[in-house]
């Protein structure tokens, strides 16, 4: 067993063991943590299928943005966890089941048509995996690319659509009423004598 | 020809432009506009067919079958509405509209009033229109059609006094019995059209003789011939509307209706229809000599059965209408015996004299304020004459008495199925023989008890008693004239000349009536051959020996009457038909309606169809709304449960 | 030599466990959403690692979008979690019922 091996094995195993771990854990704080902790050891698998890029990017974004957004959310929420895991047990052999028939199913489809697939070689140590992929993605794939950034915005704009509330009982300054507002609507001048004294 | 297709379509649509106006506007134009607007059209129908008849017949004009208008073509088949005008339908043209014409003149009075006056001149403008469609056809589609307009036309008008139950009681009856009739009818013409792929009179008949020989198996293994076949279904539908044993049973029934119509529709016209289209139909007849030899047979069961029930009727009318049953079976024993022309020509002098006997009657009727019960009548000769003698010549030409119209053309008949040699030819001679007694009897007896005699109606009616009105008259008039005088007109040429010739068509071995033709010598000569004969005496021994029983001494018929109970009470059930229906297929059908509904209707109809689907859709959304739990983790289970599947399938296919 | 397959079995290892995921924790939505990110991710293994063996960059360019696609969900579902919450004060999915008629 090489030193590459050892290494993907390494990776291979904490990764199912994370995954093994978000899904049964009982607190949703300890899942996100595990959920990092996997995508850390698939971004090792990625860094030796020399996908650099993708690597870094799935630990930046994920571990960095989308993670800290889900522990936001646990940690915002004040969960009441015990209903939450009612029917854990029960569900736990048909969850097993259904999950090992499909490892089993997807093993068959995988297992001996790609057992004895050739292993490129290396590239070396002067290959930049970013400019190559960069290079296809804003040619070839521009426009998906562009789709993509559309997609992203609209995930915004609906994200702050979704969560933005209006409270009708907080004060606050509105400008455009300010401005438009006029001396009539408001100001009242009474004619009276002057009162003697 | 252009211009002949025009008059042609103008004596069609003359009385049903006529008929729709008074339906349809009746409340506008009131009730002399109405009767103008019929009349005019069916006057117009009648001078044009006279022009017809003198073209065709007198001057000779070629036969006229075109076709007027295509309504579809299905499937190689044609449907159009075409007229075939030859010597025949211009004979059923001119006796159609001049009796119709006389019946409009006639309701005037006698409908005078009634509160339905412009329905009723409608009504039967519309039946002129539909009896001419009916004779002028010149295929089968057109022929159904005028058939069932009739027959419509007839069933609105028994029905005409719509809150009298026994009007409607009659008018269903003759619906249904005449449905009977036209189901065979109706396979007639569908297995003429499965044989011969057309409909057109001309094609078929071209075709039959090609088709002699041809059997066809209705039940497996047993091989019938076709022309057989045929030739009985079309006269189940003429046995339905010439009201021949034993679908009989409805036209002494339909003198519910006004009197008009019992002249026009159930007996001069309507009821003929069936005789005309079994002459008409000749060259089908001709092939098979079963068919006549069942018409002869059923067309002699009722020329004899029902001139006997007649005898115990006491409602004038119905004596009538017995006579007319009976005078029918005459017209069906000539085509039995391959005497088209005897047929056709009793036809055409029946319509005259029997029209004139009703519409004789319907005075009669109107002068006891519509009592019609001969019994309370009498003695009538001194205040209506000339009812009383058209009557008496209606009555004459009926019996067949030597040089009325009448005489001619029974004698002929008699005289035909004498020479016939099919089978049933016996039976029926002896028949239409016994017959003639019978017909004297019973319309002597009804001319004595009504015209002379003790005045048996009460003092009210008896002061209010007057000759009719001259719309009455007129017709009476104008009907007996050809009474006296179209059968020695007619005779030569239509019997025994060449009148017929290309629109009837005789085999040479049925050719009864150019055996007798050939001792003809003019009208005289027949009357004098006919004075030989038996029929003459027994008819004026009948007129005698209703004299005898009925003036002479009335007590004689009350003793029949007890002594003879069973004969009596059979005569008075009418055979028993009409019980033998009521239970058996009346009963019958009820009996199987209330099971049908029982079983099929409530049960699984209703219970298992209807309120079964009902329950069955609450049962299986009750099921199935287990599956829409509303969890989404349920749907995301299917989901992958149904995804696993997919990916088993796949692997254990491919891989 | 680490096989082709072996990344596949990794990856197709990582997805039943997601599935199974989605069967345990059926009423906790926030883990049902790890459930679909980890799903997503088994998906990326295979691409990168059939882009690696095959020696095709786009399978790289589809995770690069997935990733996209996968970030958009994420922010869309925690916001829709997070406005459900506020109206229900839960997220337990089995409250979630309003959609049986």
């Amino acid at each position: 067993m090489g030193f590459e091996q050892f290494v993907f094995y390494v990776f291979a195993g904490l990764l199912l063991f994370a995954g093994a771990m978000v899904i049964t854990v009982r607190n949703p704080v300890h899942a996100a943590m595990f959920l990092v902790m996997t995508f850390f050891t698939s971004a090792g698998l990625w860094l030796m299928l020399e996908a650099e890029f993708l690597a870094i990017t799935l630990v930046l974004v994920y571990v960095g943005a989308v993670m800290v957004l889900f522990l936001f959310v646990v940690m915002m929420l004040d969960i009441n966890l015990v209903p939450l895991r009612e029917g854990f047990m029960r569900y736990l052999p048909v969850g097993i089941l259904v999950a090992l028939a499909m490892i089993i199913m997807m093993g068959l489809v995988v297992g001996p048509e790609f057992g004895a697939h050739p292993v490129p070689e290396r590239h070396g140590p002067d290959y930049n995996n970013t400019a190559e992929l960069g290079s296809i993605l804003y040619t070839v794939y521009v426009y998906p690319f562009e789709l993509a950034a559309v997609i992203l915005v609209v995930a915004i704009i609906a994200a702050i659509s979704l969560t933005l509330r209006r409270r009708p009982l907080v004060k606050h300054q509105d400008p455009d009423a300010q401005i438009a507002i006029r001396k009539q609507d408001r100001l009242r001048i009474v004619k009276m004598d002057s009162e003697k004294k | 020809m252009d211009d002949m297709k025009d008059i042609y379509l103008l004596i069609v649509l003359a009385p049903l432009l006529g008929s729709a106006i008074a339906g349809l506007f009746g409340k506008y134009i009131g009730r002399s506009g109405a009767h103008w607007v019929t009349i005019i059209g069916v006057a117009t129908s009648t001078i044009l067919s006279l022009i017809v008849f003198k073209d065709i017949v007198i001057d000779g004009a070629p036969v006229f079958n075109e076709t007027i208008y295509t309504w579809m073509v299905v499937d190689g088949v044609r449907f159009e509405v075409g007229f075939l005008v030859d010597s025949l339908t211009a004979m059923m043209m001119v006796v159609v509209t001049f009796v119709s014409l006389m019946v409009h003149i006639y309701t005037i009075g006698y409908m005078h009033d009634d509160p339905g006056y412009q329905r009723f001149f409608s009504y039967i403008s519309l039946f002129t229109f539909s009896m001419l469609m009916l004779v002028m056809a010149n295929n089968f589609m057109q022929l159904f059609f005028g058939w069932e307009a009739v027959g419509l036309v007839s069933y609105l008008l028994i029905g005409f006094w719509y809150k009298k139950p026994t009007a409607i009681y009659a008018n269903l009856k003759a619906f249904l019995v005449n449905r009977v009739g036209d189901f065979g009818f109706l396979l007639g013409i569908a297995a003429v059209l499965m044989y011969f792929n057309s409909l057109d009179y001309a094609d078929v008949f071209a075709a039959a003789p090609l088709m002699q020989d041809m059997t066809m198996q209705v039940i497996p293994g047993q091989d019938w011939s076709l022309m057989a076949v045929i030739g009985i279904l079309l006269f189940i539908g003429a046995m339905g509307k010439s009201a021949q044993v034993p679908l009989h049973v409805w036209l002494p029934d339909s003198m519910e209706g006004p009197t008009p119509i019992s002249a026009l529709i159930h007996a001069a016209t309507m009821v003929t229809a069936g005789i005309f289209m079994v002459a008409r139909m000749s060259p089908l007849y001709e092939l098979s000599e079963t068919a006549l030899s069942v018409i002869l047979v059923i067309g002699s069961i009722t020329a004899l059965f029902m001139g006997l029930l007649g005898i115990v009727q006491n409602d004038i009318k119905r004596v009538v209408a017995y006579s007319t049953l009976s005078q029918l079976g005459y017209m069906v024993v000539a085509l039995g015996a391959s005497a088209y022309a005897a047929g056709v020509f009793h036809l055409m002098t029946h319509a005259f004299f029997k029209a004139l006997l009703f519409l004789a009657a319907g005075s009669v009727i109107i002068a006891m304020h519509h009592e019609q019960d001969m019994r309370n009548m009498g003695g009538l000769k001194k205040y209506m004459p000339i009812t009383y003698w058209t009557m008496l010549i209606g009555s004459l030409a009926l019996i067949g008495f030597p040089g009325f119209a009448g005489f001619f053309s029974k004698d002929a008949i008699i005289e035909a199925v004498h020479h016939s040699e099919i089978a049933g030819a016996g039976f029926a001679y002896f028949s239409v023989v016994v017959g003639v007694f019978i017909t004297a009897f019973y319309s002597f007896r009804m001319f004595f008890l009504v015209f002379h005699g003790k005045e048996r109606m009460d003092e009210h009616t008896r002061s209010h008693i007057h000759e009719s009105p001259w719309v009455v008259t007129v017709p009476l008039i104008a009907l007996a004239i050809p009474s006296i005088i179209i059968g020695a007109i007619y005779i030569g040429p239509m019997l025994f000349g060449d009148f017929f010739t290309g629109a009837i068509f005789v085999l040479p071995e049925h050719d009864v009536l150019g055996e007798i033709g050939q001792g003809y010598s003019g009208w005289g000569g027949f009357i004098l051959h006919g004075m030989q004969g038996i029929a003459v005496y027994l008819a004026l021994a009948g007129a005698g020996a209703a004299w005898y029983l009925y003036m002479k001494r009335p007590d004689i018929p009350t003793m029949f009457k007890e002594k003879l109970s069973i004969v009596y009470k059979v005569l008075d059930n009418k055979y028993g038909f009409d019980d033998f229906n009521e239970k058996f297929f009346a009963g019958g059908s009820r009996r199987l309606g209330g099971a049908l509904w029982g079983v099929g209707d409530v049960k699984i109809i209703d219970g298992f169809v209807v309120n079964g689907t009902a329950k069955g859709v609450v049962w299986l959304a009750g099921v199935l709304r287990n599956l829409q739990s509303g969890f989404l983790y349920h749907y995301a289970f299917a989901m992958i449960i149904g995804l696993l599947l997919l990916i088993i399938l796949f692997v254990m296919t491919i891989g | 030599m680490i096989q082709l397959s072996d990344y596949l079995i990794v990856s197709a290892i990582l997805f039943g466990l997601s599935v199974a995921g989605i069967f345990l924790n059926r009423k906790n939505m926030i883990i049902l959403l790890m459930s679909i990110e980890l799903m997503l991710l088994a998906v990326n293994i295979n691409f990168i690692a059939f882009s690696y063996y095959l020696g095709d960059t786009a399978g790289q360019v589809f995770v690069f979008f997935i990733l996209t696609v996968a970030a958009a969900e994420a922010a869309i579902g925690l916001a829709i979690l997070v406005v459900l919450f506020r109206n229900r004060r839960t997220i337990n999915v089995q409250d979630m019922d309003s959609l049986k008629g």
